[in-house]
């Protein structure tokens, strides 16, 4: 009985029992007839609560505007990236150059808005390629077991133990003239297998779970259980992976580019300008600022944005807060009976800390 | 009961002595004078939502050698109260009032000169002893730890005495037992070992909180007779905090009722019970099924939920739910006092009309429950099978080793069950925990291809059938899981959650739009609320959101897991009686499983009793509760305790010896036979018989089967 508190006091208010005053509360206002009344879905609901978390809004803001910038941005001055400008070698910032020029006097500007536009696309197609990879295999090898997580997970334990870095270079010569996208999907390929060890796991608890048995013992189909049910309720896990793999799939591209894989010159991506620029970025600061400020702005809005969906996505979350409180209360609440039962206080003697 | 049918079993079989316990220092108290004393104690806890007032003035005095018990709902204050007596609140806590033990305050004394106190003066027995025990230290070393440092001993006379301490408590074989790990012991064996604990050191109060809650009835009654029993060995007071009215009714003298952090009726035991002056004590008692009644009527809910201890309306905190609230009530907060023509204090503005004018059997209204015309009528043996069983059987193999798995055993969880359920009647599935009653459960609806035995549900052998035929089963037979929470999917909004089995049959959206307010609505809730989350609802009417999911595909049998177990008493009676409407309304049958035999008896047609894997007495709900014949169902039956006080007093309890064996030890021939209190009565050919032979049912009605050689019926309720 005690297992099943109800809510929170202010949630449990707002739930009130009590049918009979619900049903006086509302026989005075004029509704629609039970039947036509529209019920608001899931989606319709999670859309409302993202769009009411202003951070969330404003990291879509700032994503919306560093797309603008990144494609429209440079048919505004009028170097190209590529063009070496010899009468400004390392300009500061001011004049034609908005952001200055670096050491071959290629236009900074134009150069971080190219890099912007790799960036961005390689991050937020890797981080969601891998999550989606990563929770759709977890997910299933978790639920179905038997032999289709035998098979699931030996395959994702040999790509673990496959040296993903070499197999990326050694591929790379047979793609150097093919779309840089085939280096998106390699970079996706190798970066979801700790994740969909993670999903896995998480699947087999809420597998157990009796929403889950319901839902089985409804008739409701497995793929429909895993989409529907098993993935929900690891949301939180999903975005905070996506919003690391973005971050980690910009900085990881511009590692694979400094040997020589992934974007090559003459083209750019935020990590090969900043990794171009590191010996001289002490002496010609801008050269730092500008290109890097872009990287933390695609990092924040991005973590806004996983925040709010987080947020969305869990319908407790206001309460968050509260319910740490509340664990902490009880695991104060345990420490205060094991005190209380052997001797007063002084379980020292036993070391429990 | 019939007393002398049955001698009362002792606890344990080991003969114990007080030889090496302390006698009873009976002057060190003068058992007039009351050794703890609360006077106006007040809790608050600060939170975001604003103050919130967990206790707002509890008083009470307990005598050496006398039971106190403190009833009332979840969050009405009984534990924090105690928690404050024993100081063991959180820094946050605000506490005001005083407390005295032996003429000593308590309150605004330091934690390290308390700690003195704890475990010595007053002992402590929580609910959930794993989380009061250490578990990497033997129950042994943790006693011996308890002694020595509230008294001067050498380590072996502390073990000594610990061993002693567990034989009090009734732990066989205490001597090899004391160096076994808390892991090591059985629930029951556990909350034993606190009760030695807390008596270590000659408590003068004993403090128990809920201490039965988490444990099956029969050994609920081995641990009160032990807490009784510990209780006269070191003549101390006992503060019993539980929501069950039943155990109150037969442990306590005295009984405090709380509502909303404040005792609002107190008195002797006969006094609340027989002449309640408090319209929450009445509905209290009104809303529990009880296993002695045999006329089936409507439970009384007290409608509504405990208001909010954060910002309490002003006046009497009860008024919302209270059926006879004047406006004065909703003014004034009455004060505990005994009112003009009552004999014990209540805190209640109309007590003195409860006493006279006003019946208090009358004031709550008694819900209408449309009465079973059509099927009842028809004869059982007429009506159609919609479940039925042969021989269920599910074994796990028990294996052994990390890499190689070698199979050492078997775990004859369900081993071998026999039983069907017609159209109309709800079984009611009984048993302590651990005897198979879920693995039965979870067999029928996986409707897997069995290992032995047959599954037939609506007349379909489920071996044989089609993925098309599967689907059409599950869309007939339904479950509703115990915990509400659990069984509802934390992210999806009520209206969702009530669409999905319509979606997954095909129904198309404007009727499911149609169907899912109606669903609310018939369950009582407000069909506005569909775009709410589960988490927004109280306890029972999650639970109310979980039989509407159940019955949205109009099935015809509801598996019912302990449906009602994790609600509060007064939430549940509205449960109960929305099952029974349900039942009669859409012509269900329901297959129930509880441990709860009161609300069993209340809902159940037909009873089958479950020990170790199999039925051992199956039979109309009449013959089962009136002529137990099984010696098992007698002791089940006479270890609940009733919510009448002097009943109580008068029952004998047959106590069953020991916990229930594990399924991969079944013993031999008769699988009760080593707790069997018939058994040791019996001459020693008959005893052999329950030794090599299994006994198979013995037929004692037209719809009453025992699994004993020597059945008879015996009243022991
Ligand atoms: N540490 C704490 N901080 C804040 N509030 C608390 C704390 N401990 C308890 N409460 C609140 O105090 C109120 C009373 O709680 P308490 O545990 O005494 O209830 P109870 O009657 O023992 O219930 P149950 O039957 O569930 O054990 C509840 O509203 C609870 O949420
Ligand atoms: S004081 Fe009024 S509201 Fe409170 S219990 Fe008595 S009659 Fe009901
Ligand atoms: S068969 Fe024997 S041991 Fe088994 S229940 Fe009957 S009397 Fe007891
Ligand atoms: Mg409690």
């Amino acid at each position: 009985m005690s297992a099943n508190q109800p809510a929170p006091s202010n949630t449990s208010a707002a739930g009130g029992e009590a049918v009979a005053a619900l049903a006086t509360a509302t026989a005075g206002a004029p509704q629609p007839p039970a039947a036509v009344r529209k019920r608001t879905s899931r989606g319709k609901l999670t859309a409302r609560r993202f769009a009411r978390n202003k951070l969330a809004l404003v990291g879509l803001g700032i994503l919306a505007l560093l797309f603008l910038a990144a494609y429209v941005g440079p048919s505004f001055t009028k170097y190209d990236y590529k063009f070496h400008d010899y009468m400004a070698f390392n300009a500061p910032p001011g004049g034609d150059h908005w952001w200055g020029t670096n050491q071959g006097g290629q236009d900074l500007f134009a150069l971080t808005m190219r890099g912007l536009q790799k960036s961005l696309v390689i991050g937020l197609l890797v981080g969601g390629i891998s999550t989606l990879v990563a929770g759709f295999v977890g997910a299933f090898a978790g639920y179905y077991g038997r032999w289709v997580d035998k098979g699931l997970t030996w395959f994702v334990d040999l790509l673990l133990v496959l040296p993903s870095f070499l197999i990326i270079a050694v591929l790379s010569p047979i793609f150097r003239n093919a779309s840089w996208l085939i280096f998106v999907v390699l970079l996706a390929a190798f970066s979801w297998m700790i994740t969909a060890r993670v999903v896995r796991s998480m699947t087999l608890t809420l597998k157990d779970r009796e929403f889950v048995k319901a839902a089985k013992y409804m008739g409701v189909p497995g793929p429909v259980i895993i989409f529907r049910h098993i993935l929900p309720n690891m949301a939180s896990l999903l975005i905070i992976d996506t919003v690391i793999q973005v971050g980690a799939a910009v900085i990881g591209e511009s590692g694979l580019s400094f040997f020589g894989f992934g974007v090559q010159a003459p083209d750019v991506s935020l990590g090969t300008i900043i990794a171009d620029n590191t010996t001289n970025a002490p002496t010609f600061q801008w050269l730092f600022y500008f290109p890097a400020t872009c990287l933390v702005l695609i990092g924040v809005a991005v973590a806004f944005i996983g925040d709010g969906l987080r947020d969305a996505f869990d319908p407790n979350s206001s309460g968050a807060k509260s319910k740490g409180r509340r664990r902490k209360a009880l695991a104060e609440r345990n420490e205060a009976h094991r005190k209380a039962t052997v001797a007063g206080g002084s379980r020292d003697v036993l070391g429990t800390s | 009961m019939t007393g002398a049918a049955v001698p009362s079993q002792p606890a344990d079989s080991t003969p114990r002595s007080k030889e090496g316990l302390r006698p009873v220092t009976d002057t060190r108290l003068d058992k007039s004078q009351p050794v703890l004393e609360v006077t106006d104690l007040e809790v608050s806890f600060p939170s975001e939502a604003g103050e919130v007032r967990a206790v707002r003035g509890v008083s009470y005095a307990v005598r050496p050698g006398e039971v106190l018990g403190i009833v009332g709902e979840s969050g009405s204050g009984k534990s924090v109260s105690s928690m404050a007596v024993l100081g063991l609140l959180p820094d946050s806590a605000e506490v005001s009032g005083s407390v005295k033990l032996a003429g000593r305050e308590l309150l605004g004394l330091s934690d390290n000169e308390l700690s003195k106190i704890r475990g010595k003066d007053i002992g402590m027995v929580f609910q959930d002893p794993l989380s009061a025990l250490t578990p990497v230290y033997s129950v042994g070393a943790q006693i011996v730890e308890a002694l020595q440092i509230h008294q001067e001993m050498t380590k072996e006379q502390a073990r000594t005495r610990a061993i002693e301490l567990l034989d009090v408590v009734g732990i066989p074989d205490p001597r090899r037992r004391v160096d076994n790990f808390p892991h090591e012991f059985s629930g029951g064996m556990r909350q034993r070992a606190m009760i030695a604990m807390a008596i270590a050191n000659d408590p003068k109060v004993i403090i128990a909180d809920e201490p039965t809650t988490a444990l099956d009835v029969t050994i609920q009654a081995q641990v009160l007779e032990v807490l009784k029993k510990a209780q006269d060995v070191t003549g101390a007071a006992i503060v019993m905090i539980t929501h069950d009215l039943g155990v109150i009714a037969g442990f306590a003298d005295r009984v405090q009722v709380m509502y909303a952090g404040k005792p609002v009726e107190s008195g002797s035991v006969d006094e609340v019970y027989y002449h309640p002056r408090m319209p929450y004590t009445i509905g209290l008692l009104g809303s529990i099924p009880r296993l002695d009644n045999t006329e089936r009527r409507a439970l009384t809910p007290i409608e509504g939920t405990p208001p909010s201890m954060v910002e309490l309306p002003k006046g009497c905190p009860f008024a919302a739910r209270c059926p006879i609230a004047i406006d004065r009530c909703r003014e004034v907060e009455p004060v505990l006092s005994v009112k003009e023509g009552n004999t014990h204090p209540t805190a209640c503005h109309r007590s003195h009309e409860l006493a006279g004018a006003l019946d208090p059997a009358t004031i709550y209204p008694v819900p209408e429950i449309p009465a079973a015309v059509e099927l009842t009528s028809v004869p059982r043996e007429q009506r159609e099978k919609v479940l039925e069983l042969d021989n269920l059987t599910k074994h796990f193999p028990l294996t052994q080793g990390a890499v190689i798995k070698r199979k050492v055993g078997v775990v004859k969880a369900v081993d071998g069950i026999t039983l069907d359920i017609r159209e109309g009647e709800t079984l009611g599935l009984v048993g302590e925990s651990g005897c198979g009653k879920t693995t039965t459960l979870l067999e029928i609806l996986d409707l897997p291809s069995g290992q032995a035995g047959t599954v037939t549900v609506f007349g379909k052998d489920v071996r044989g059938l089609g993925r098309a035929d599967r689907k059409a089963l599950r869309r007939d037979m339904q479950i509703v899981f115990q915990d509400p929470m659990a069984a509802l999917d934390a992210r999806m909004p009520i209206g969702d959650i009530l669409a999905e089995p319509l979606k997954t049959h095909n129904w198309d959206k404007d009727r499911i739009a149609a169907r899912v307010p109606e669903l609310l609505e018939m369950v009582g809730l407000n069909p506005d609320h569909a775009d709410r989350y589960p988490q927004e609802f109280s306890g029972g009417q999650r639970q109310r959101i979980s039989i509407a999911r159940a019955l949205a595909l109009e099935p015809k049998l509801v598996i019912l897991d302990e449906p009602v177990s994790a609600l509060d008493v007064s939430i549940q009676a509205g449960v109960l009686n929305l099952l029974d409407e349900l039942k009669v309304k859409l012509g269900l049958s329901y297959l129930f499983v509880a441990h709860d035999l009161s609300v069993v008896r209340h809902i159940a047609d037909r009873i089958a009793v479950m020990y170790l894997g199999r039925i051992v007495e199956l039979g109309d709900s009449a013959s089962i509760f009136d002529a137990p014949s099984h010696p098992y169902t007698q002791a089940l039956l006479s270890a609940v305790p009733l919510p009448d006080p002097r009943r109580e007093r008068e029952r004998t309890r047959i106590l069953l010896t020991g916990d229930l064996p594990s399924p991969a030890n079944v013993p031999s021939g008769c699988r009760f036979r080593n707790r069997c209190p018939k058994f040791l009565t019996l001459s020693e050919g008959e005893q052999q018989r329950c030794h090599d032979e299994d006994p198979a049912n013995s037929r004692l009605a037209a719809d009453h089967v025992a699994a004993c050689h020597f059945a008879t019926a015996l009243e022991v309720i």
